[in-house]
């Protein structure tokens, strides 16, 4: 197994994660989007971790970490869309207009 | 006594102040009557002048006083009365006097009729200060106002547009002469140190100025005068001031404003005299002038368009005699010519009322009939103008033949001879047109004093005025100019070919032995050069008028698009940067992450390239 396949695996879903952000309206896109931009980088860490120069566990715990805080935001996150929903009865993120000046 | 010679000009201006003050409030008899009673009694002292200098031969001394200094050098102002001066200060105020006269009834109905004896006064006085002036500023600033005069006389049915058009034309176009004569008094002025014309004729004796610029001065003077004077090139206007009343024609455009320039030539006679060659253009000028309006004046249809050709003719003829050096021939010419043309202006005026205001010498006809009294009258005139003895016209016309003779041009002495040809016919031809025939009047009007008293007074002149030069040419010595007498022939000559046009216009108007419409077909193209005055005014309008238009398109463009082109850009470029700032900044997350990933691509790119090269 190479290190480059992994990383062009991590980099394709980074950019399917980027191309999701910026082209979105939909708040609930945008949030999987942004997981799936931090699973590629926990999958470049994994691979690391593995094939790197280096092998070592730090990457592999990193990632844990990682997965755990995500699953915190990705909680929180979800919380204020569903509030922010219920006020103001769109998932759109662009409607979500009233701090422009 | 002498001493009140100042009256002469400051009557009328104390007629046209005091005019203009009731001009709203004070009756229409009394206004005209102040500018009547003024102008009358600035008469009597002209007359009185004339006396002194004529008959009992004082010399009324010279009035001046500094006025400014600069520097070394001191501007006068002053009155000088020598007899150039005095007869025409007789001749500006007596016609001024029966033009006011026959106003008052010309005018009556007229509700600016208060204005117009205003400005009248106010022209009176102008041409009474042009012609006492001592020096040359003084003139030019005379010379200016009576500028400004005639053309609020023009424009004074201002809400008719062809006078509108007329008042400006008479303006600009004289203005042109004008900045030739400001021209020439700056570059005496430059080489003398002086604008008086003693000062400046004794340097011109002693030969301080050199001889090219003598001739320049006087062509540069003499451009002033054609421009006043209505001289070809600059003649267009005179005719488009027929839109002005009647009595104005009579009083500017034939007896006295116009009669300026030829006075300014004969001022500054000295000048010319200095320089054959200013000589030569004079002469050659008014001799073409002279035939060339008076072949206008031929095929013209409008009653004062004739007579205003008429007019700029006879001014040529002086100019002529001038430039043959006959002063005193083309100051007589002045001289009868401001009365027998005043005249028939007058009589046409009355003429026109008659007609109820119809201009159109062919549907006019048998108004001799009538008016018999306005059929003589102008007959007077007509002979007078046309060269028949023993009429004014004739001894004057006689003067100028001789020393255009005596000059030795025998091409200006045939041109003068053919114009005398044409004067005639055309002058019969209104005659005959207007005042034999068949009737086409209607009602009789009656005509009040005020148009009979003028018109006759006016009548005697033409009858008596020829024989203040004749059988002694007492005027010339008055004068004091030395020439020779006329030869005997040459009246004999001119007094043939007059009365072979008075026939030649009694065969084709009256018995119609020639009928006029063969004539024009016979003349074919002639015919329409005539009738269309030799398409000068087109000329000019293609030349000038066109091509300055033209430019002005250019000049327009210019600004508009490369001028204002630039300045749209200036102010656009600031707001189109912001268009795109705030296109950039349109508080979307989105578009800002968008925008630094695009940011953080370059920069990968650069360091990329940067490790690729280095």
């Amino acid at each position: 197994m190479y290190l480059t396949s992994y990383l062009a695996l991590a980099a394709i879903l980074f950019c399917i994660g980027l191309y999701g952000v910026l082209s979105k309206r939909n708040a609930v896109m945008l949030l999987f989007s942004v997981e799936l931009m931090l699973n590629a980088v926990n999958l470049n860490l994994v691979a690391f971790s593995r094939l790197g120069l280096f092998p070592n566990i730090d990457g592999q715990i990193f990632t844990f970490f990682t997965i755990t805080v995500a699953a915190a935001e990705a909680a929180v996150g979800l919380a204020i869309l569903i509030s922010l929903y219920r006020k103001k009865e769109t998932a759109e993120a662009d409607q979500y207009n009233s701090l422009k000046g | 006594m002498t001493g009140l010679a100042w009256a002469v000009p400051l009557l009328p201006l104390l007629a046209f102040v005091v005019q203009l003050l009731l001009r709203t409030k004070g009756t229409k008899k009394l206004v005209s009557f102040i500018g009547v009673g003024l102008t009358f009694l600035s008469f009597v002292f002209a007359v009185y002048l004339i006396a002194q200098s004529f008959i009992w031969n004082h010399n009324i001394p010279t009035w001046q006083i500094n006025w400014l200094h600069i520097g070394s050098k001191v501007v006068t102002v002053g009155a000088s009365f020598a007899p150039l001066q005095v007869l025409m200060l007789f001749i500006v105020s007596f016609v001024s006097c029966l033009v006011q006269i026959y106003s008052i009834g010309y005018m009556k109905a007229d509700e600016r009729s208060n204005t117009f004896f205003a400005y009248l006064s106010l022209f009176t006085f102008s041409m009474l200060g042009l012609v006492i002036a001592p020096n040359f500023l003084e003139l030019y600033f005379f010379w200016e106002l009576v500028g400004v005069c005639s053309f609020l006389l023009v424009g004074f049915y201002f809400y008719k547009e062809s006078a509108k058009q007329a008042a400006k034309k008479a303006f600009i176009v004289t203005r042109i002469g004008d900045v030739g004569l400001f021209i020439a008094i700056c570059l005496l002025f430059w080489k003398v140190g002086s604008f008086d014309f003693s000062i400046i004729q004794e340097a011109v004796k002693t030969n301080q100025i050199s001889a090219g610029m003598i001739t320049l001065i006087a062509i540069l003077i003499f451009a002033g005068a054609a421009g006043k004077s209505g001289q070809f090139p600059l003649h267009t206007w005179l005719p488009d001031a027929m839109e002005g009343p009647t009595p104005v024609s009579a009083l500017i455009h034939a007896a006295t404003m116009v009669a300026a320039g030829v006075f300014l030539v004969a001022e500054t006679f000295w000048l010319f005299e200095a320089s054959s060659t200013a000589l030569t253009v004079v002469s050659y000028i008014g001799a073409f002038t002279a035939l060339f309006a008076a072949l206008i004046a031929l095929t013209q249809t409008d009653i004062k368009r004739v007579l205003a050709y008429s007019t700029v003719s006879q001014l040529g003829y002086m100019m002529l005699g001038l430039g043959s050096l006959g002063l005193t021939a083309g100051l007589f010419h002045l001289f009868t010519h401001a009365f027998f043309k005043a005249l028939l202006f007058l009589v046409v005026g009355a003429v026109i009322v008659a007609f109820s205001n119809e201009q159109d010498i062919r549907k006019m006809g048998g108004l001799g009939k009538e008016q018999k009294w306005l059929g003589i009258t102008f007959l007077i005139g007509g002979l007078s103008i046309s060269g028949i003895p023993p009429f004014s016209g004739f001894f004057s016309k006689d003067e100028i033949f001789a020393a255009v003779y005596q000059s030795g041009k025998y091409d200006l002495f045939a041109a003068a001879l053919l114009t005398a040809f044409c004067t005639a016919f055309y002058i019969f031809r209104l005659y005959f047109l207007v005042f034999t025939g068949r009737g086409a009047v209607g009602q009789t009007k009656t005509f009040s004093w005020y148009y009979q008293v003028p018109i006759w007074v006016l009548a005697v002149f033409p009858v008596i005025s020829g024989f203040v030069q004749f059988p002694k040419p007492i005027l010339g010595q008055w004068l004091k100019s030395s020439e020779s007498g006329t030869l005997w022939w040459i009246a004999l000559l001119a007094a043939f070919v007059a009365l072979l046009g008075i026939f030649l216009a009694y065969a084709v108007y009256q018995k119609q032995w020639i009928s006029a419409s063969s004539l024009m077909k016979y003349s074919g193209f002639g015919y329409r050069l005539s009738y269309r005055k030799f398409y000068v005014d087109e000329c000019y309008q293609a030349l000038f008028v066109w091509s300055l238009k033209g430019l002005g398109w250019v000049l327009m463009g210019w600004d508009r698009f490369i001028i204002g082109g630039i300045a749209r850009f200036i102010k656009s470029l600031p707001y189109e940067l912001g268009t795109i700032g705030s296109y950039v900044q349109n508080g979307q997350v989105q578009r800002y992450l968008l925008i630094s990933v695009f940011g953080f691509l370059l920069l990968l790119l650069t360091i990329t390239a940067g490790r690729l090269i280095f």
